[in-house]
């Protein structure tokens, strides 16, 4: 954060990465662990950006803008890999609802109490420019006071 | 009974990624829902996955699920006398 490296670990597989991350920082909030890796991830880079923000109601009309390339592939196939045996067909509700990628802007809205514009765009790269430029429309546009953006990807 | 229902708070803890819970934590009586553990309306349809797919029971009525998934005791009492696996 800020070009200094906030967490590191060795530790493999991703998901013991982010555990192990979300104990370093302290968090508490049990919801995380329900949260598919794409969530997750974006959920712990709010957590360190909008740490210091008040609740207030100015303060809350932070617009999110994320965008990647992946989407929410990685649960979608965990989500298809549950549903393709036609002999033992049980598909989960609780990966089902992770896949859409713009659920980790909900996870990060309801975490922060959050009523804010909200987008999560799917490019072939990272755009910066654009992410940029879309949230500077939105603070001209007084439809935020503020924008948390930022490219959100797994693959 | 008794191994029916460590099978159950085990099975809970993993599916519901329940990571902030232990075994040796997890009472019987303790309520599912709600002031007790605080599941949510999706851990709610998981669980109805998870009776049909490890024991055989398939809810047909989701108000059922109120009162079956009252506590861990009620669960194993149901399963105990409905499933099929």
């Amino acid at each position: 954060m800020n070009d200094e490296i906030v967490f590191q670990s060795e530790l493999i597989p991703f998901s013991e990465f982010m555990k192990s991350a979300y104990n370093h920082f302290g968090i508490n909030y049990p919801k995380y662990f329900k949260m598919d890796p794409l969530s997750k991830l974006a959920f712990l880079a709010a957590e360190m950006v909008l740490n210091d923000i008040s609740l207030t109601a100015i303060e809350n009309d932070i617009a999110l803008v994320f965008a990647n390339q992946s989407s929410s592939l990685d649960t979608d196939l965990k989500f298809q890999h549950s549903i393709k045996d036609k002999n033992n067909y049980f598909p989960s509700p609780a990966v089902f609802v992770y896949t859409l990628p713009n659920i980790c802007i909900g996870e990060i809205s309801i975490r922060h109490q959050l009523k804010s514009e909200n987008i999560f765009f799917v490019f072939k790269e990272n755009n910066e420019l654009f992410l940029k430029q879309y949230a500077q429309q939105l603070i001209d546009s007084k439809k935020a006071k503020k924008v948390l953006c930022g490219w959100v990807e797994l693959f | 009974m008794e191994s029916l229902k460590q099978e159950l708070k085990t099975k809970i803890i993993e599916t519901l990624n329940l990571e902030h819970m232990t075994i040796e934590g997890f009472d019987d009586q303790d309520t599912l829902f709600g002031d007790g553990i605080g599941l949510d309306s999706i851990d709610a349809l998981e669980l109805i996955v998870l009776l049909d797919k490890d024991y055989g029971i398939k809810l047909t009525d989701p108000k059922e699920g109120k009162t079956i998934f009252q506590t861990v005791e009620t669960m194993a009492t149901f399963i105990a006398a409905n499933r099929t696996k």
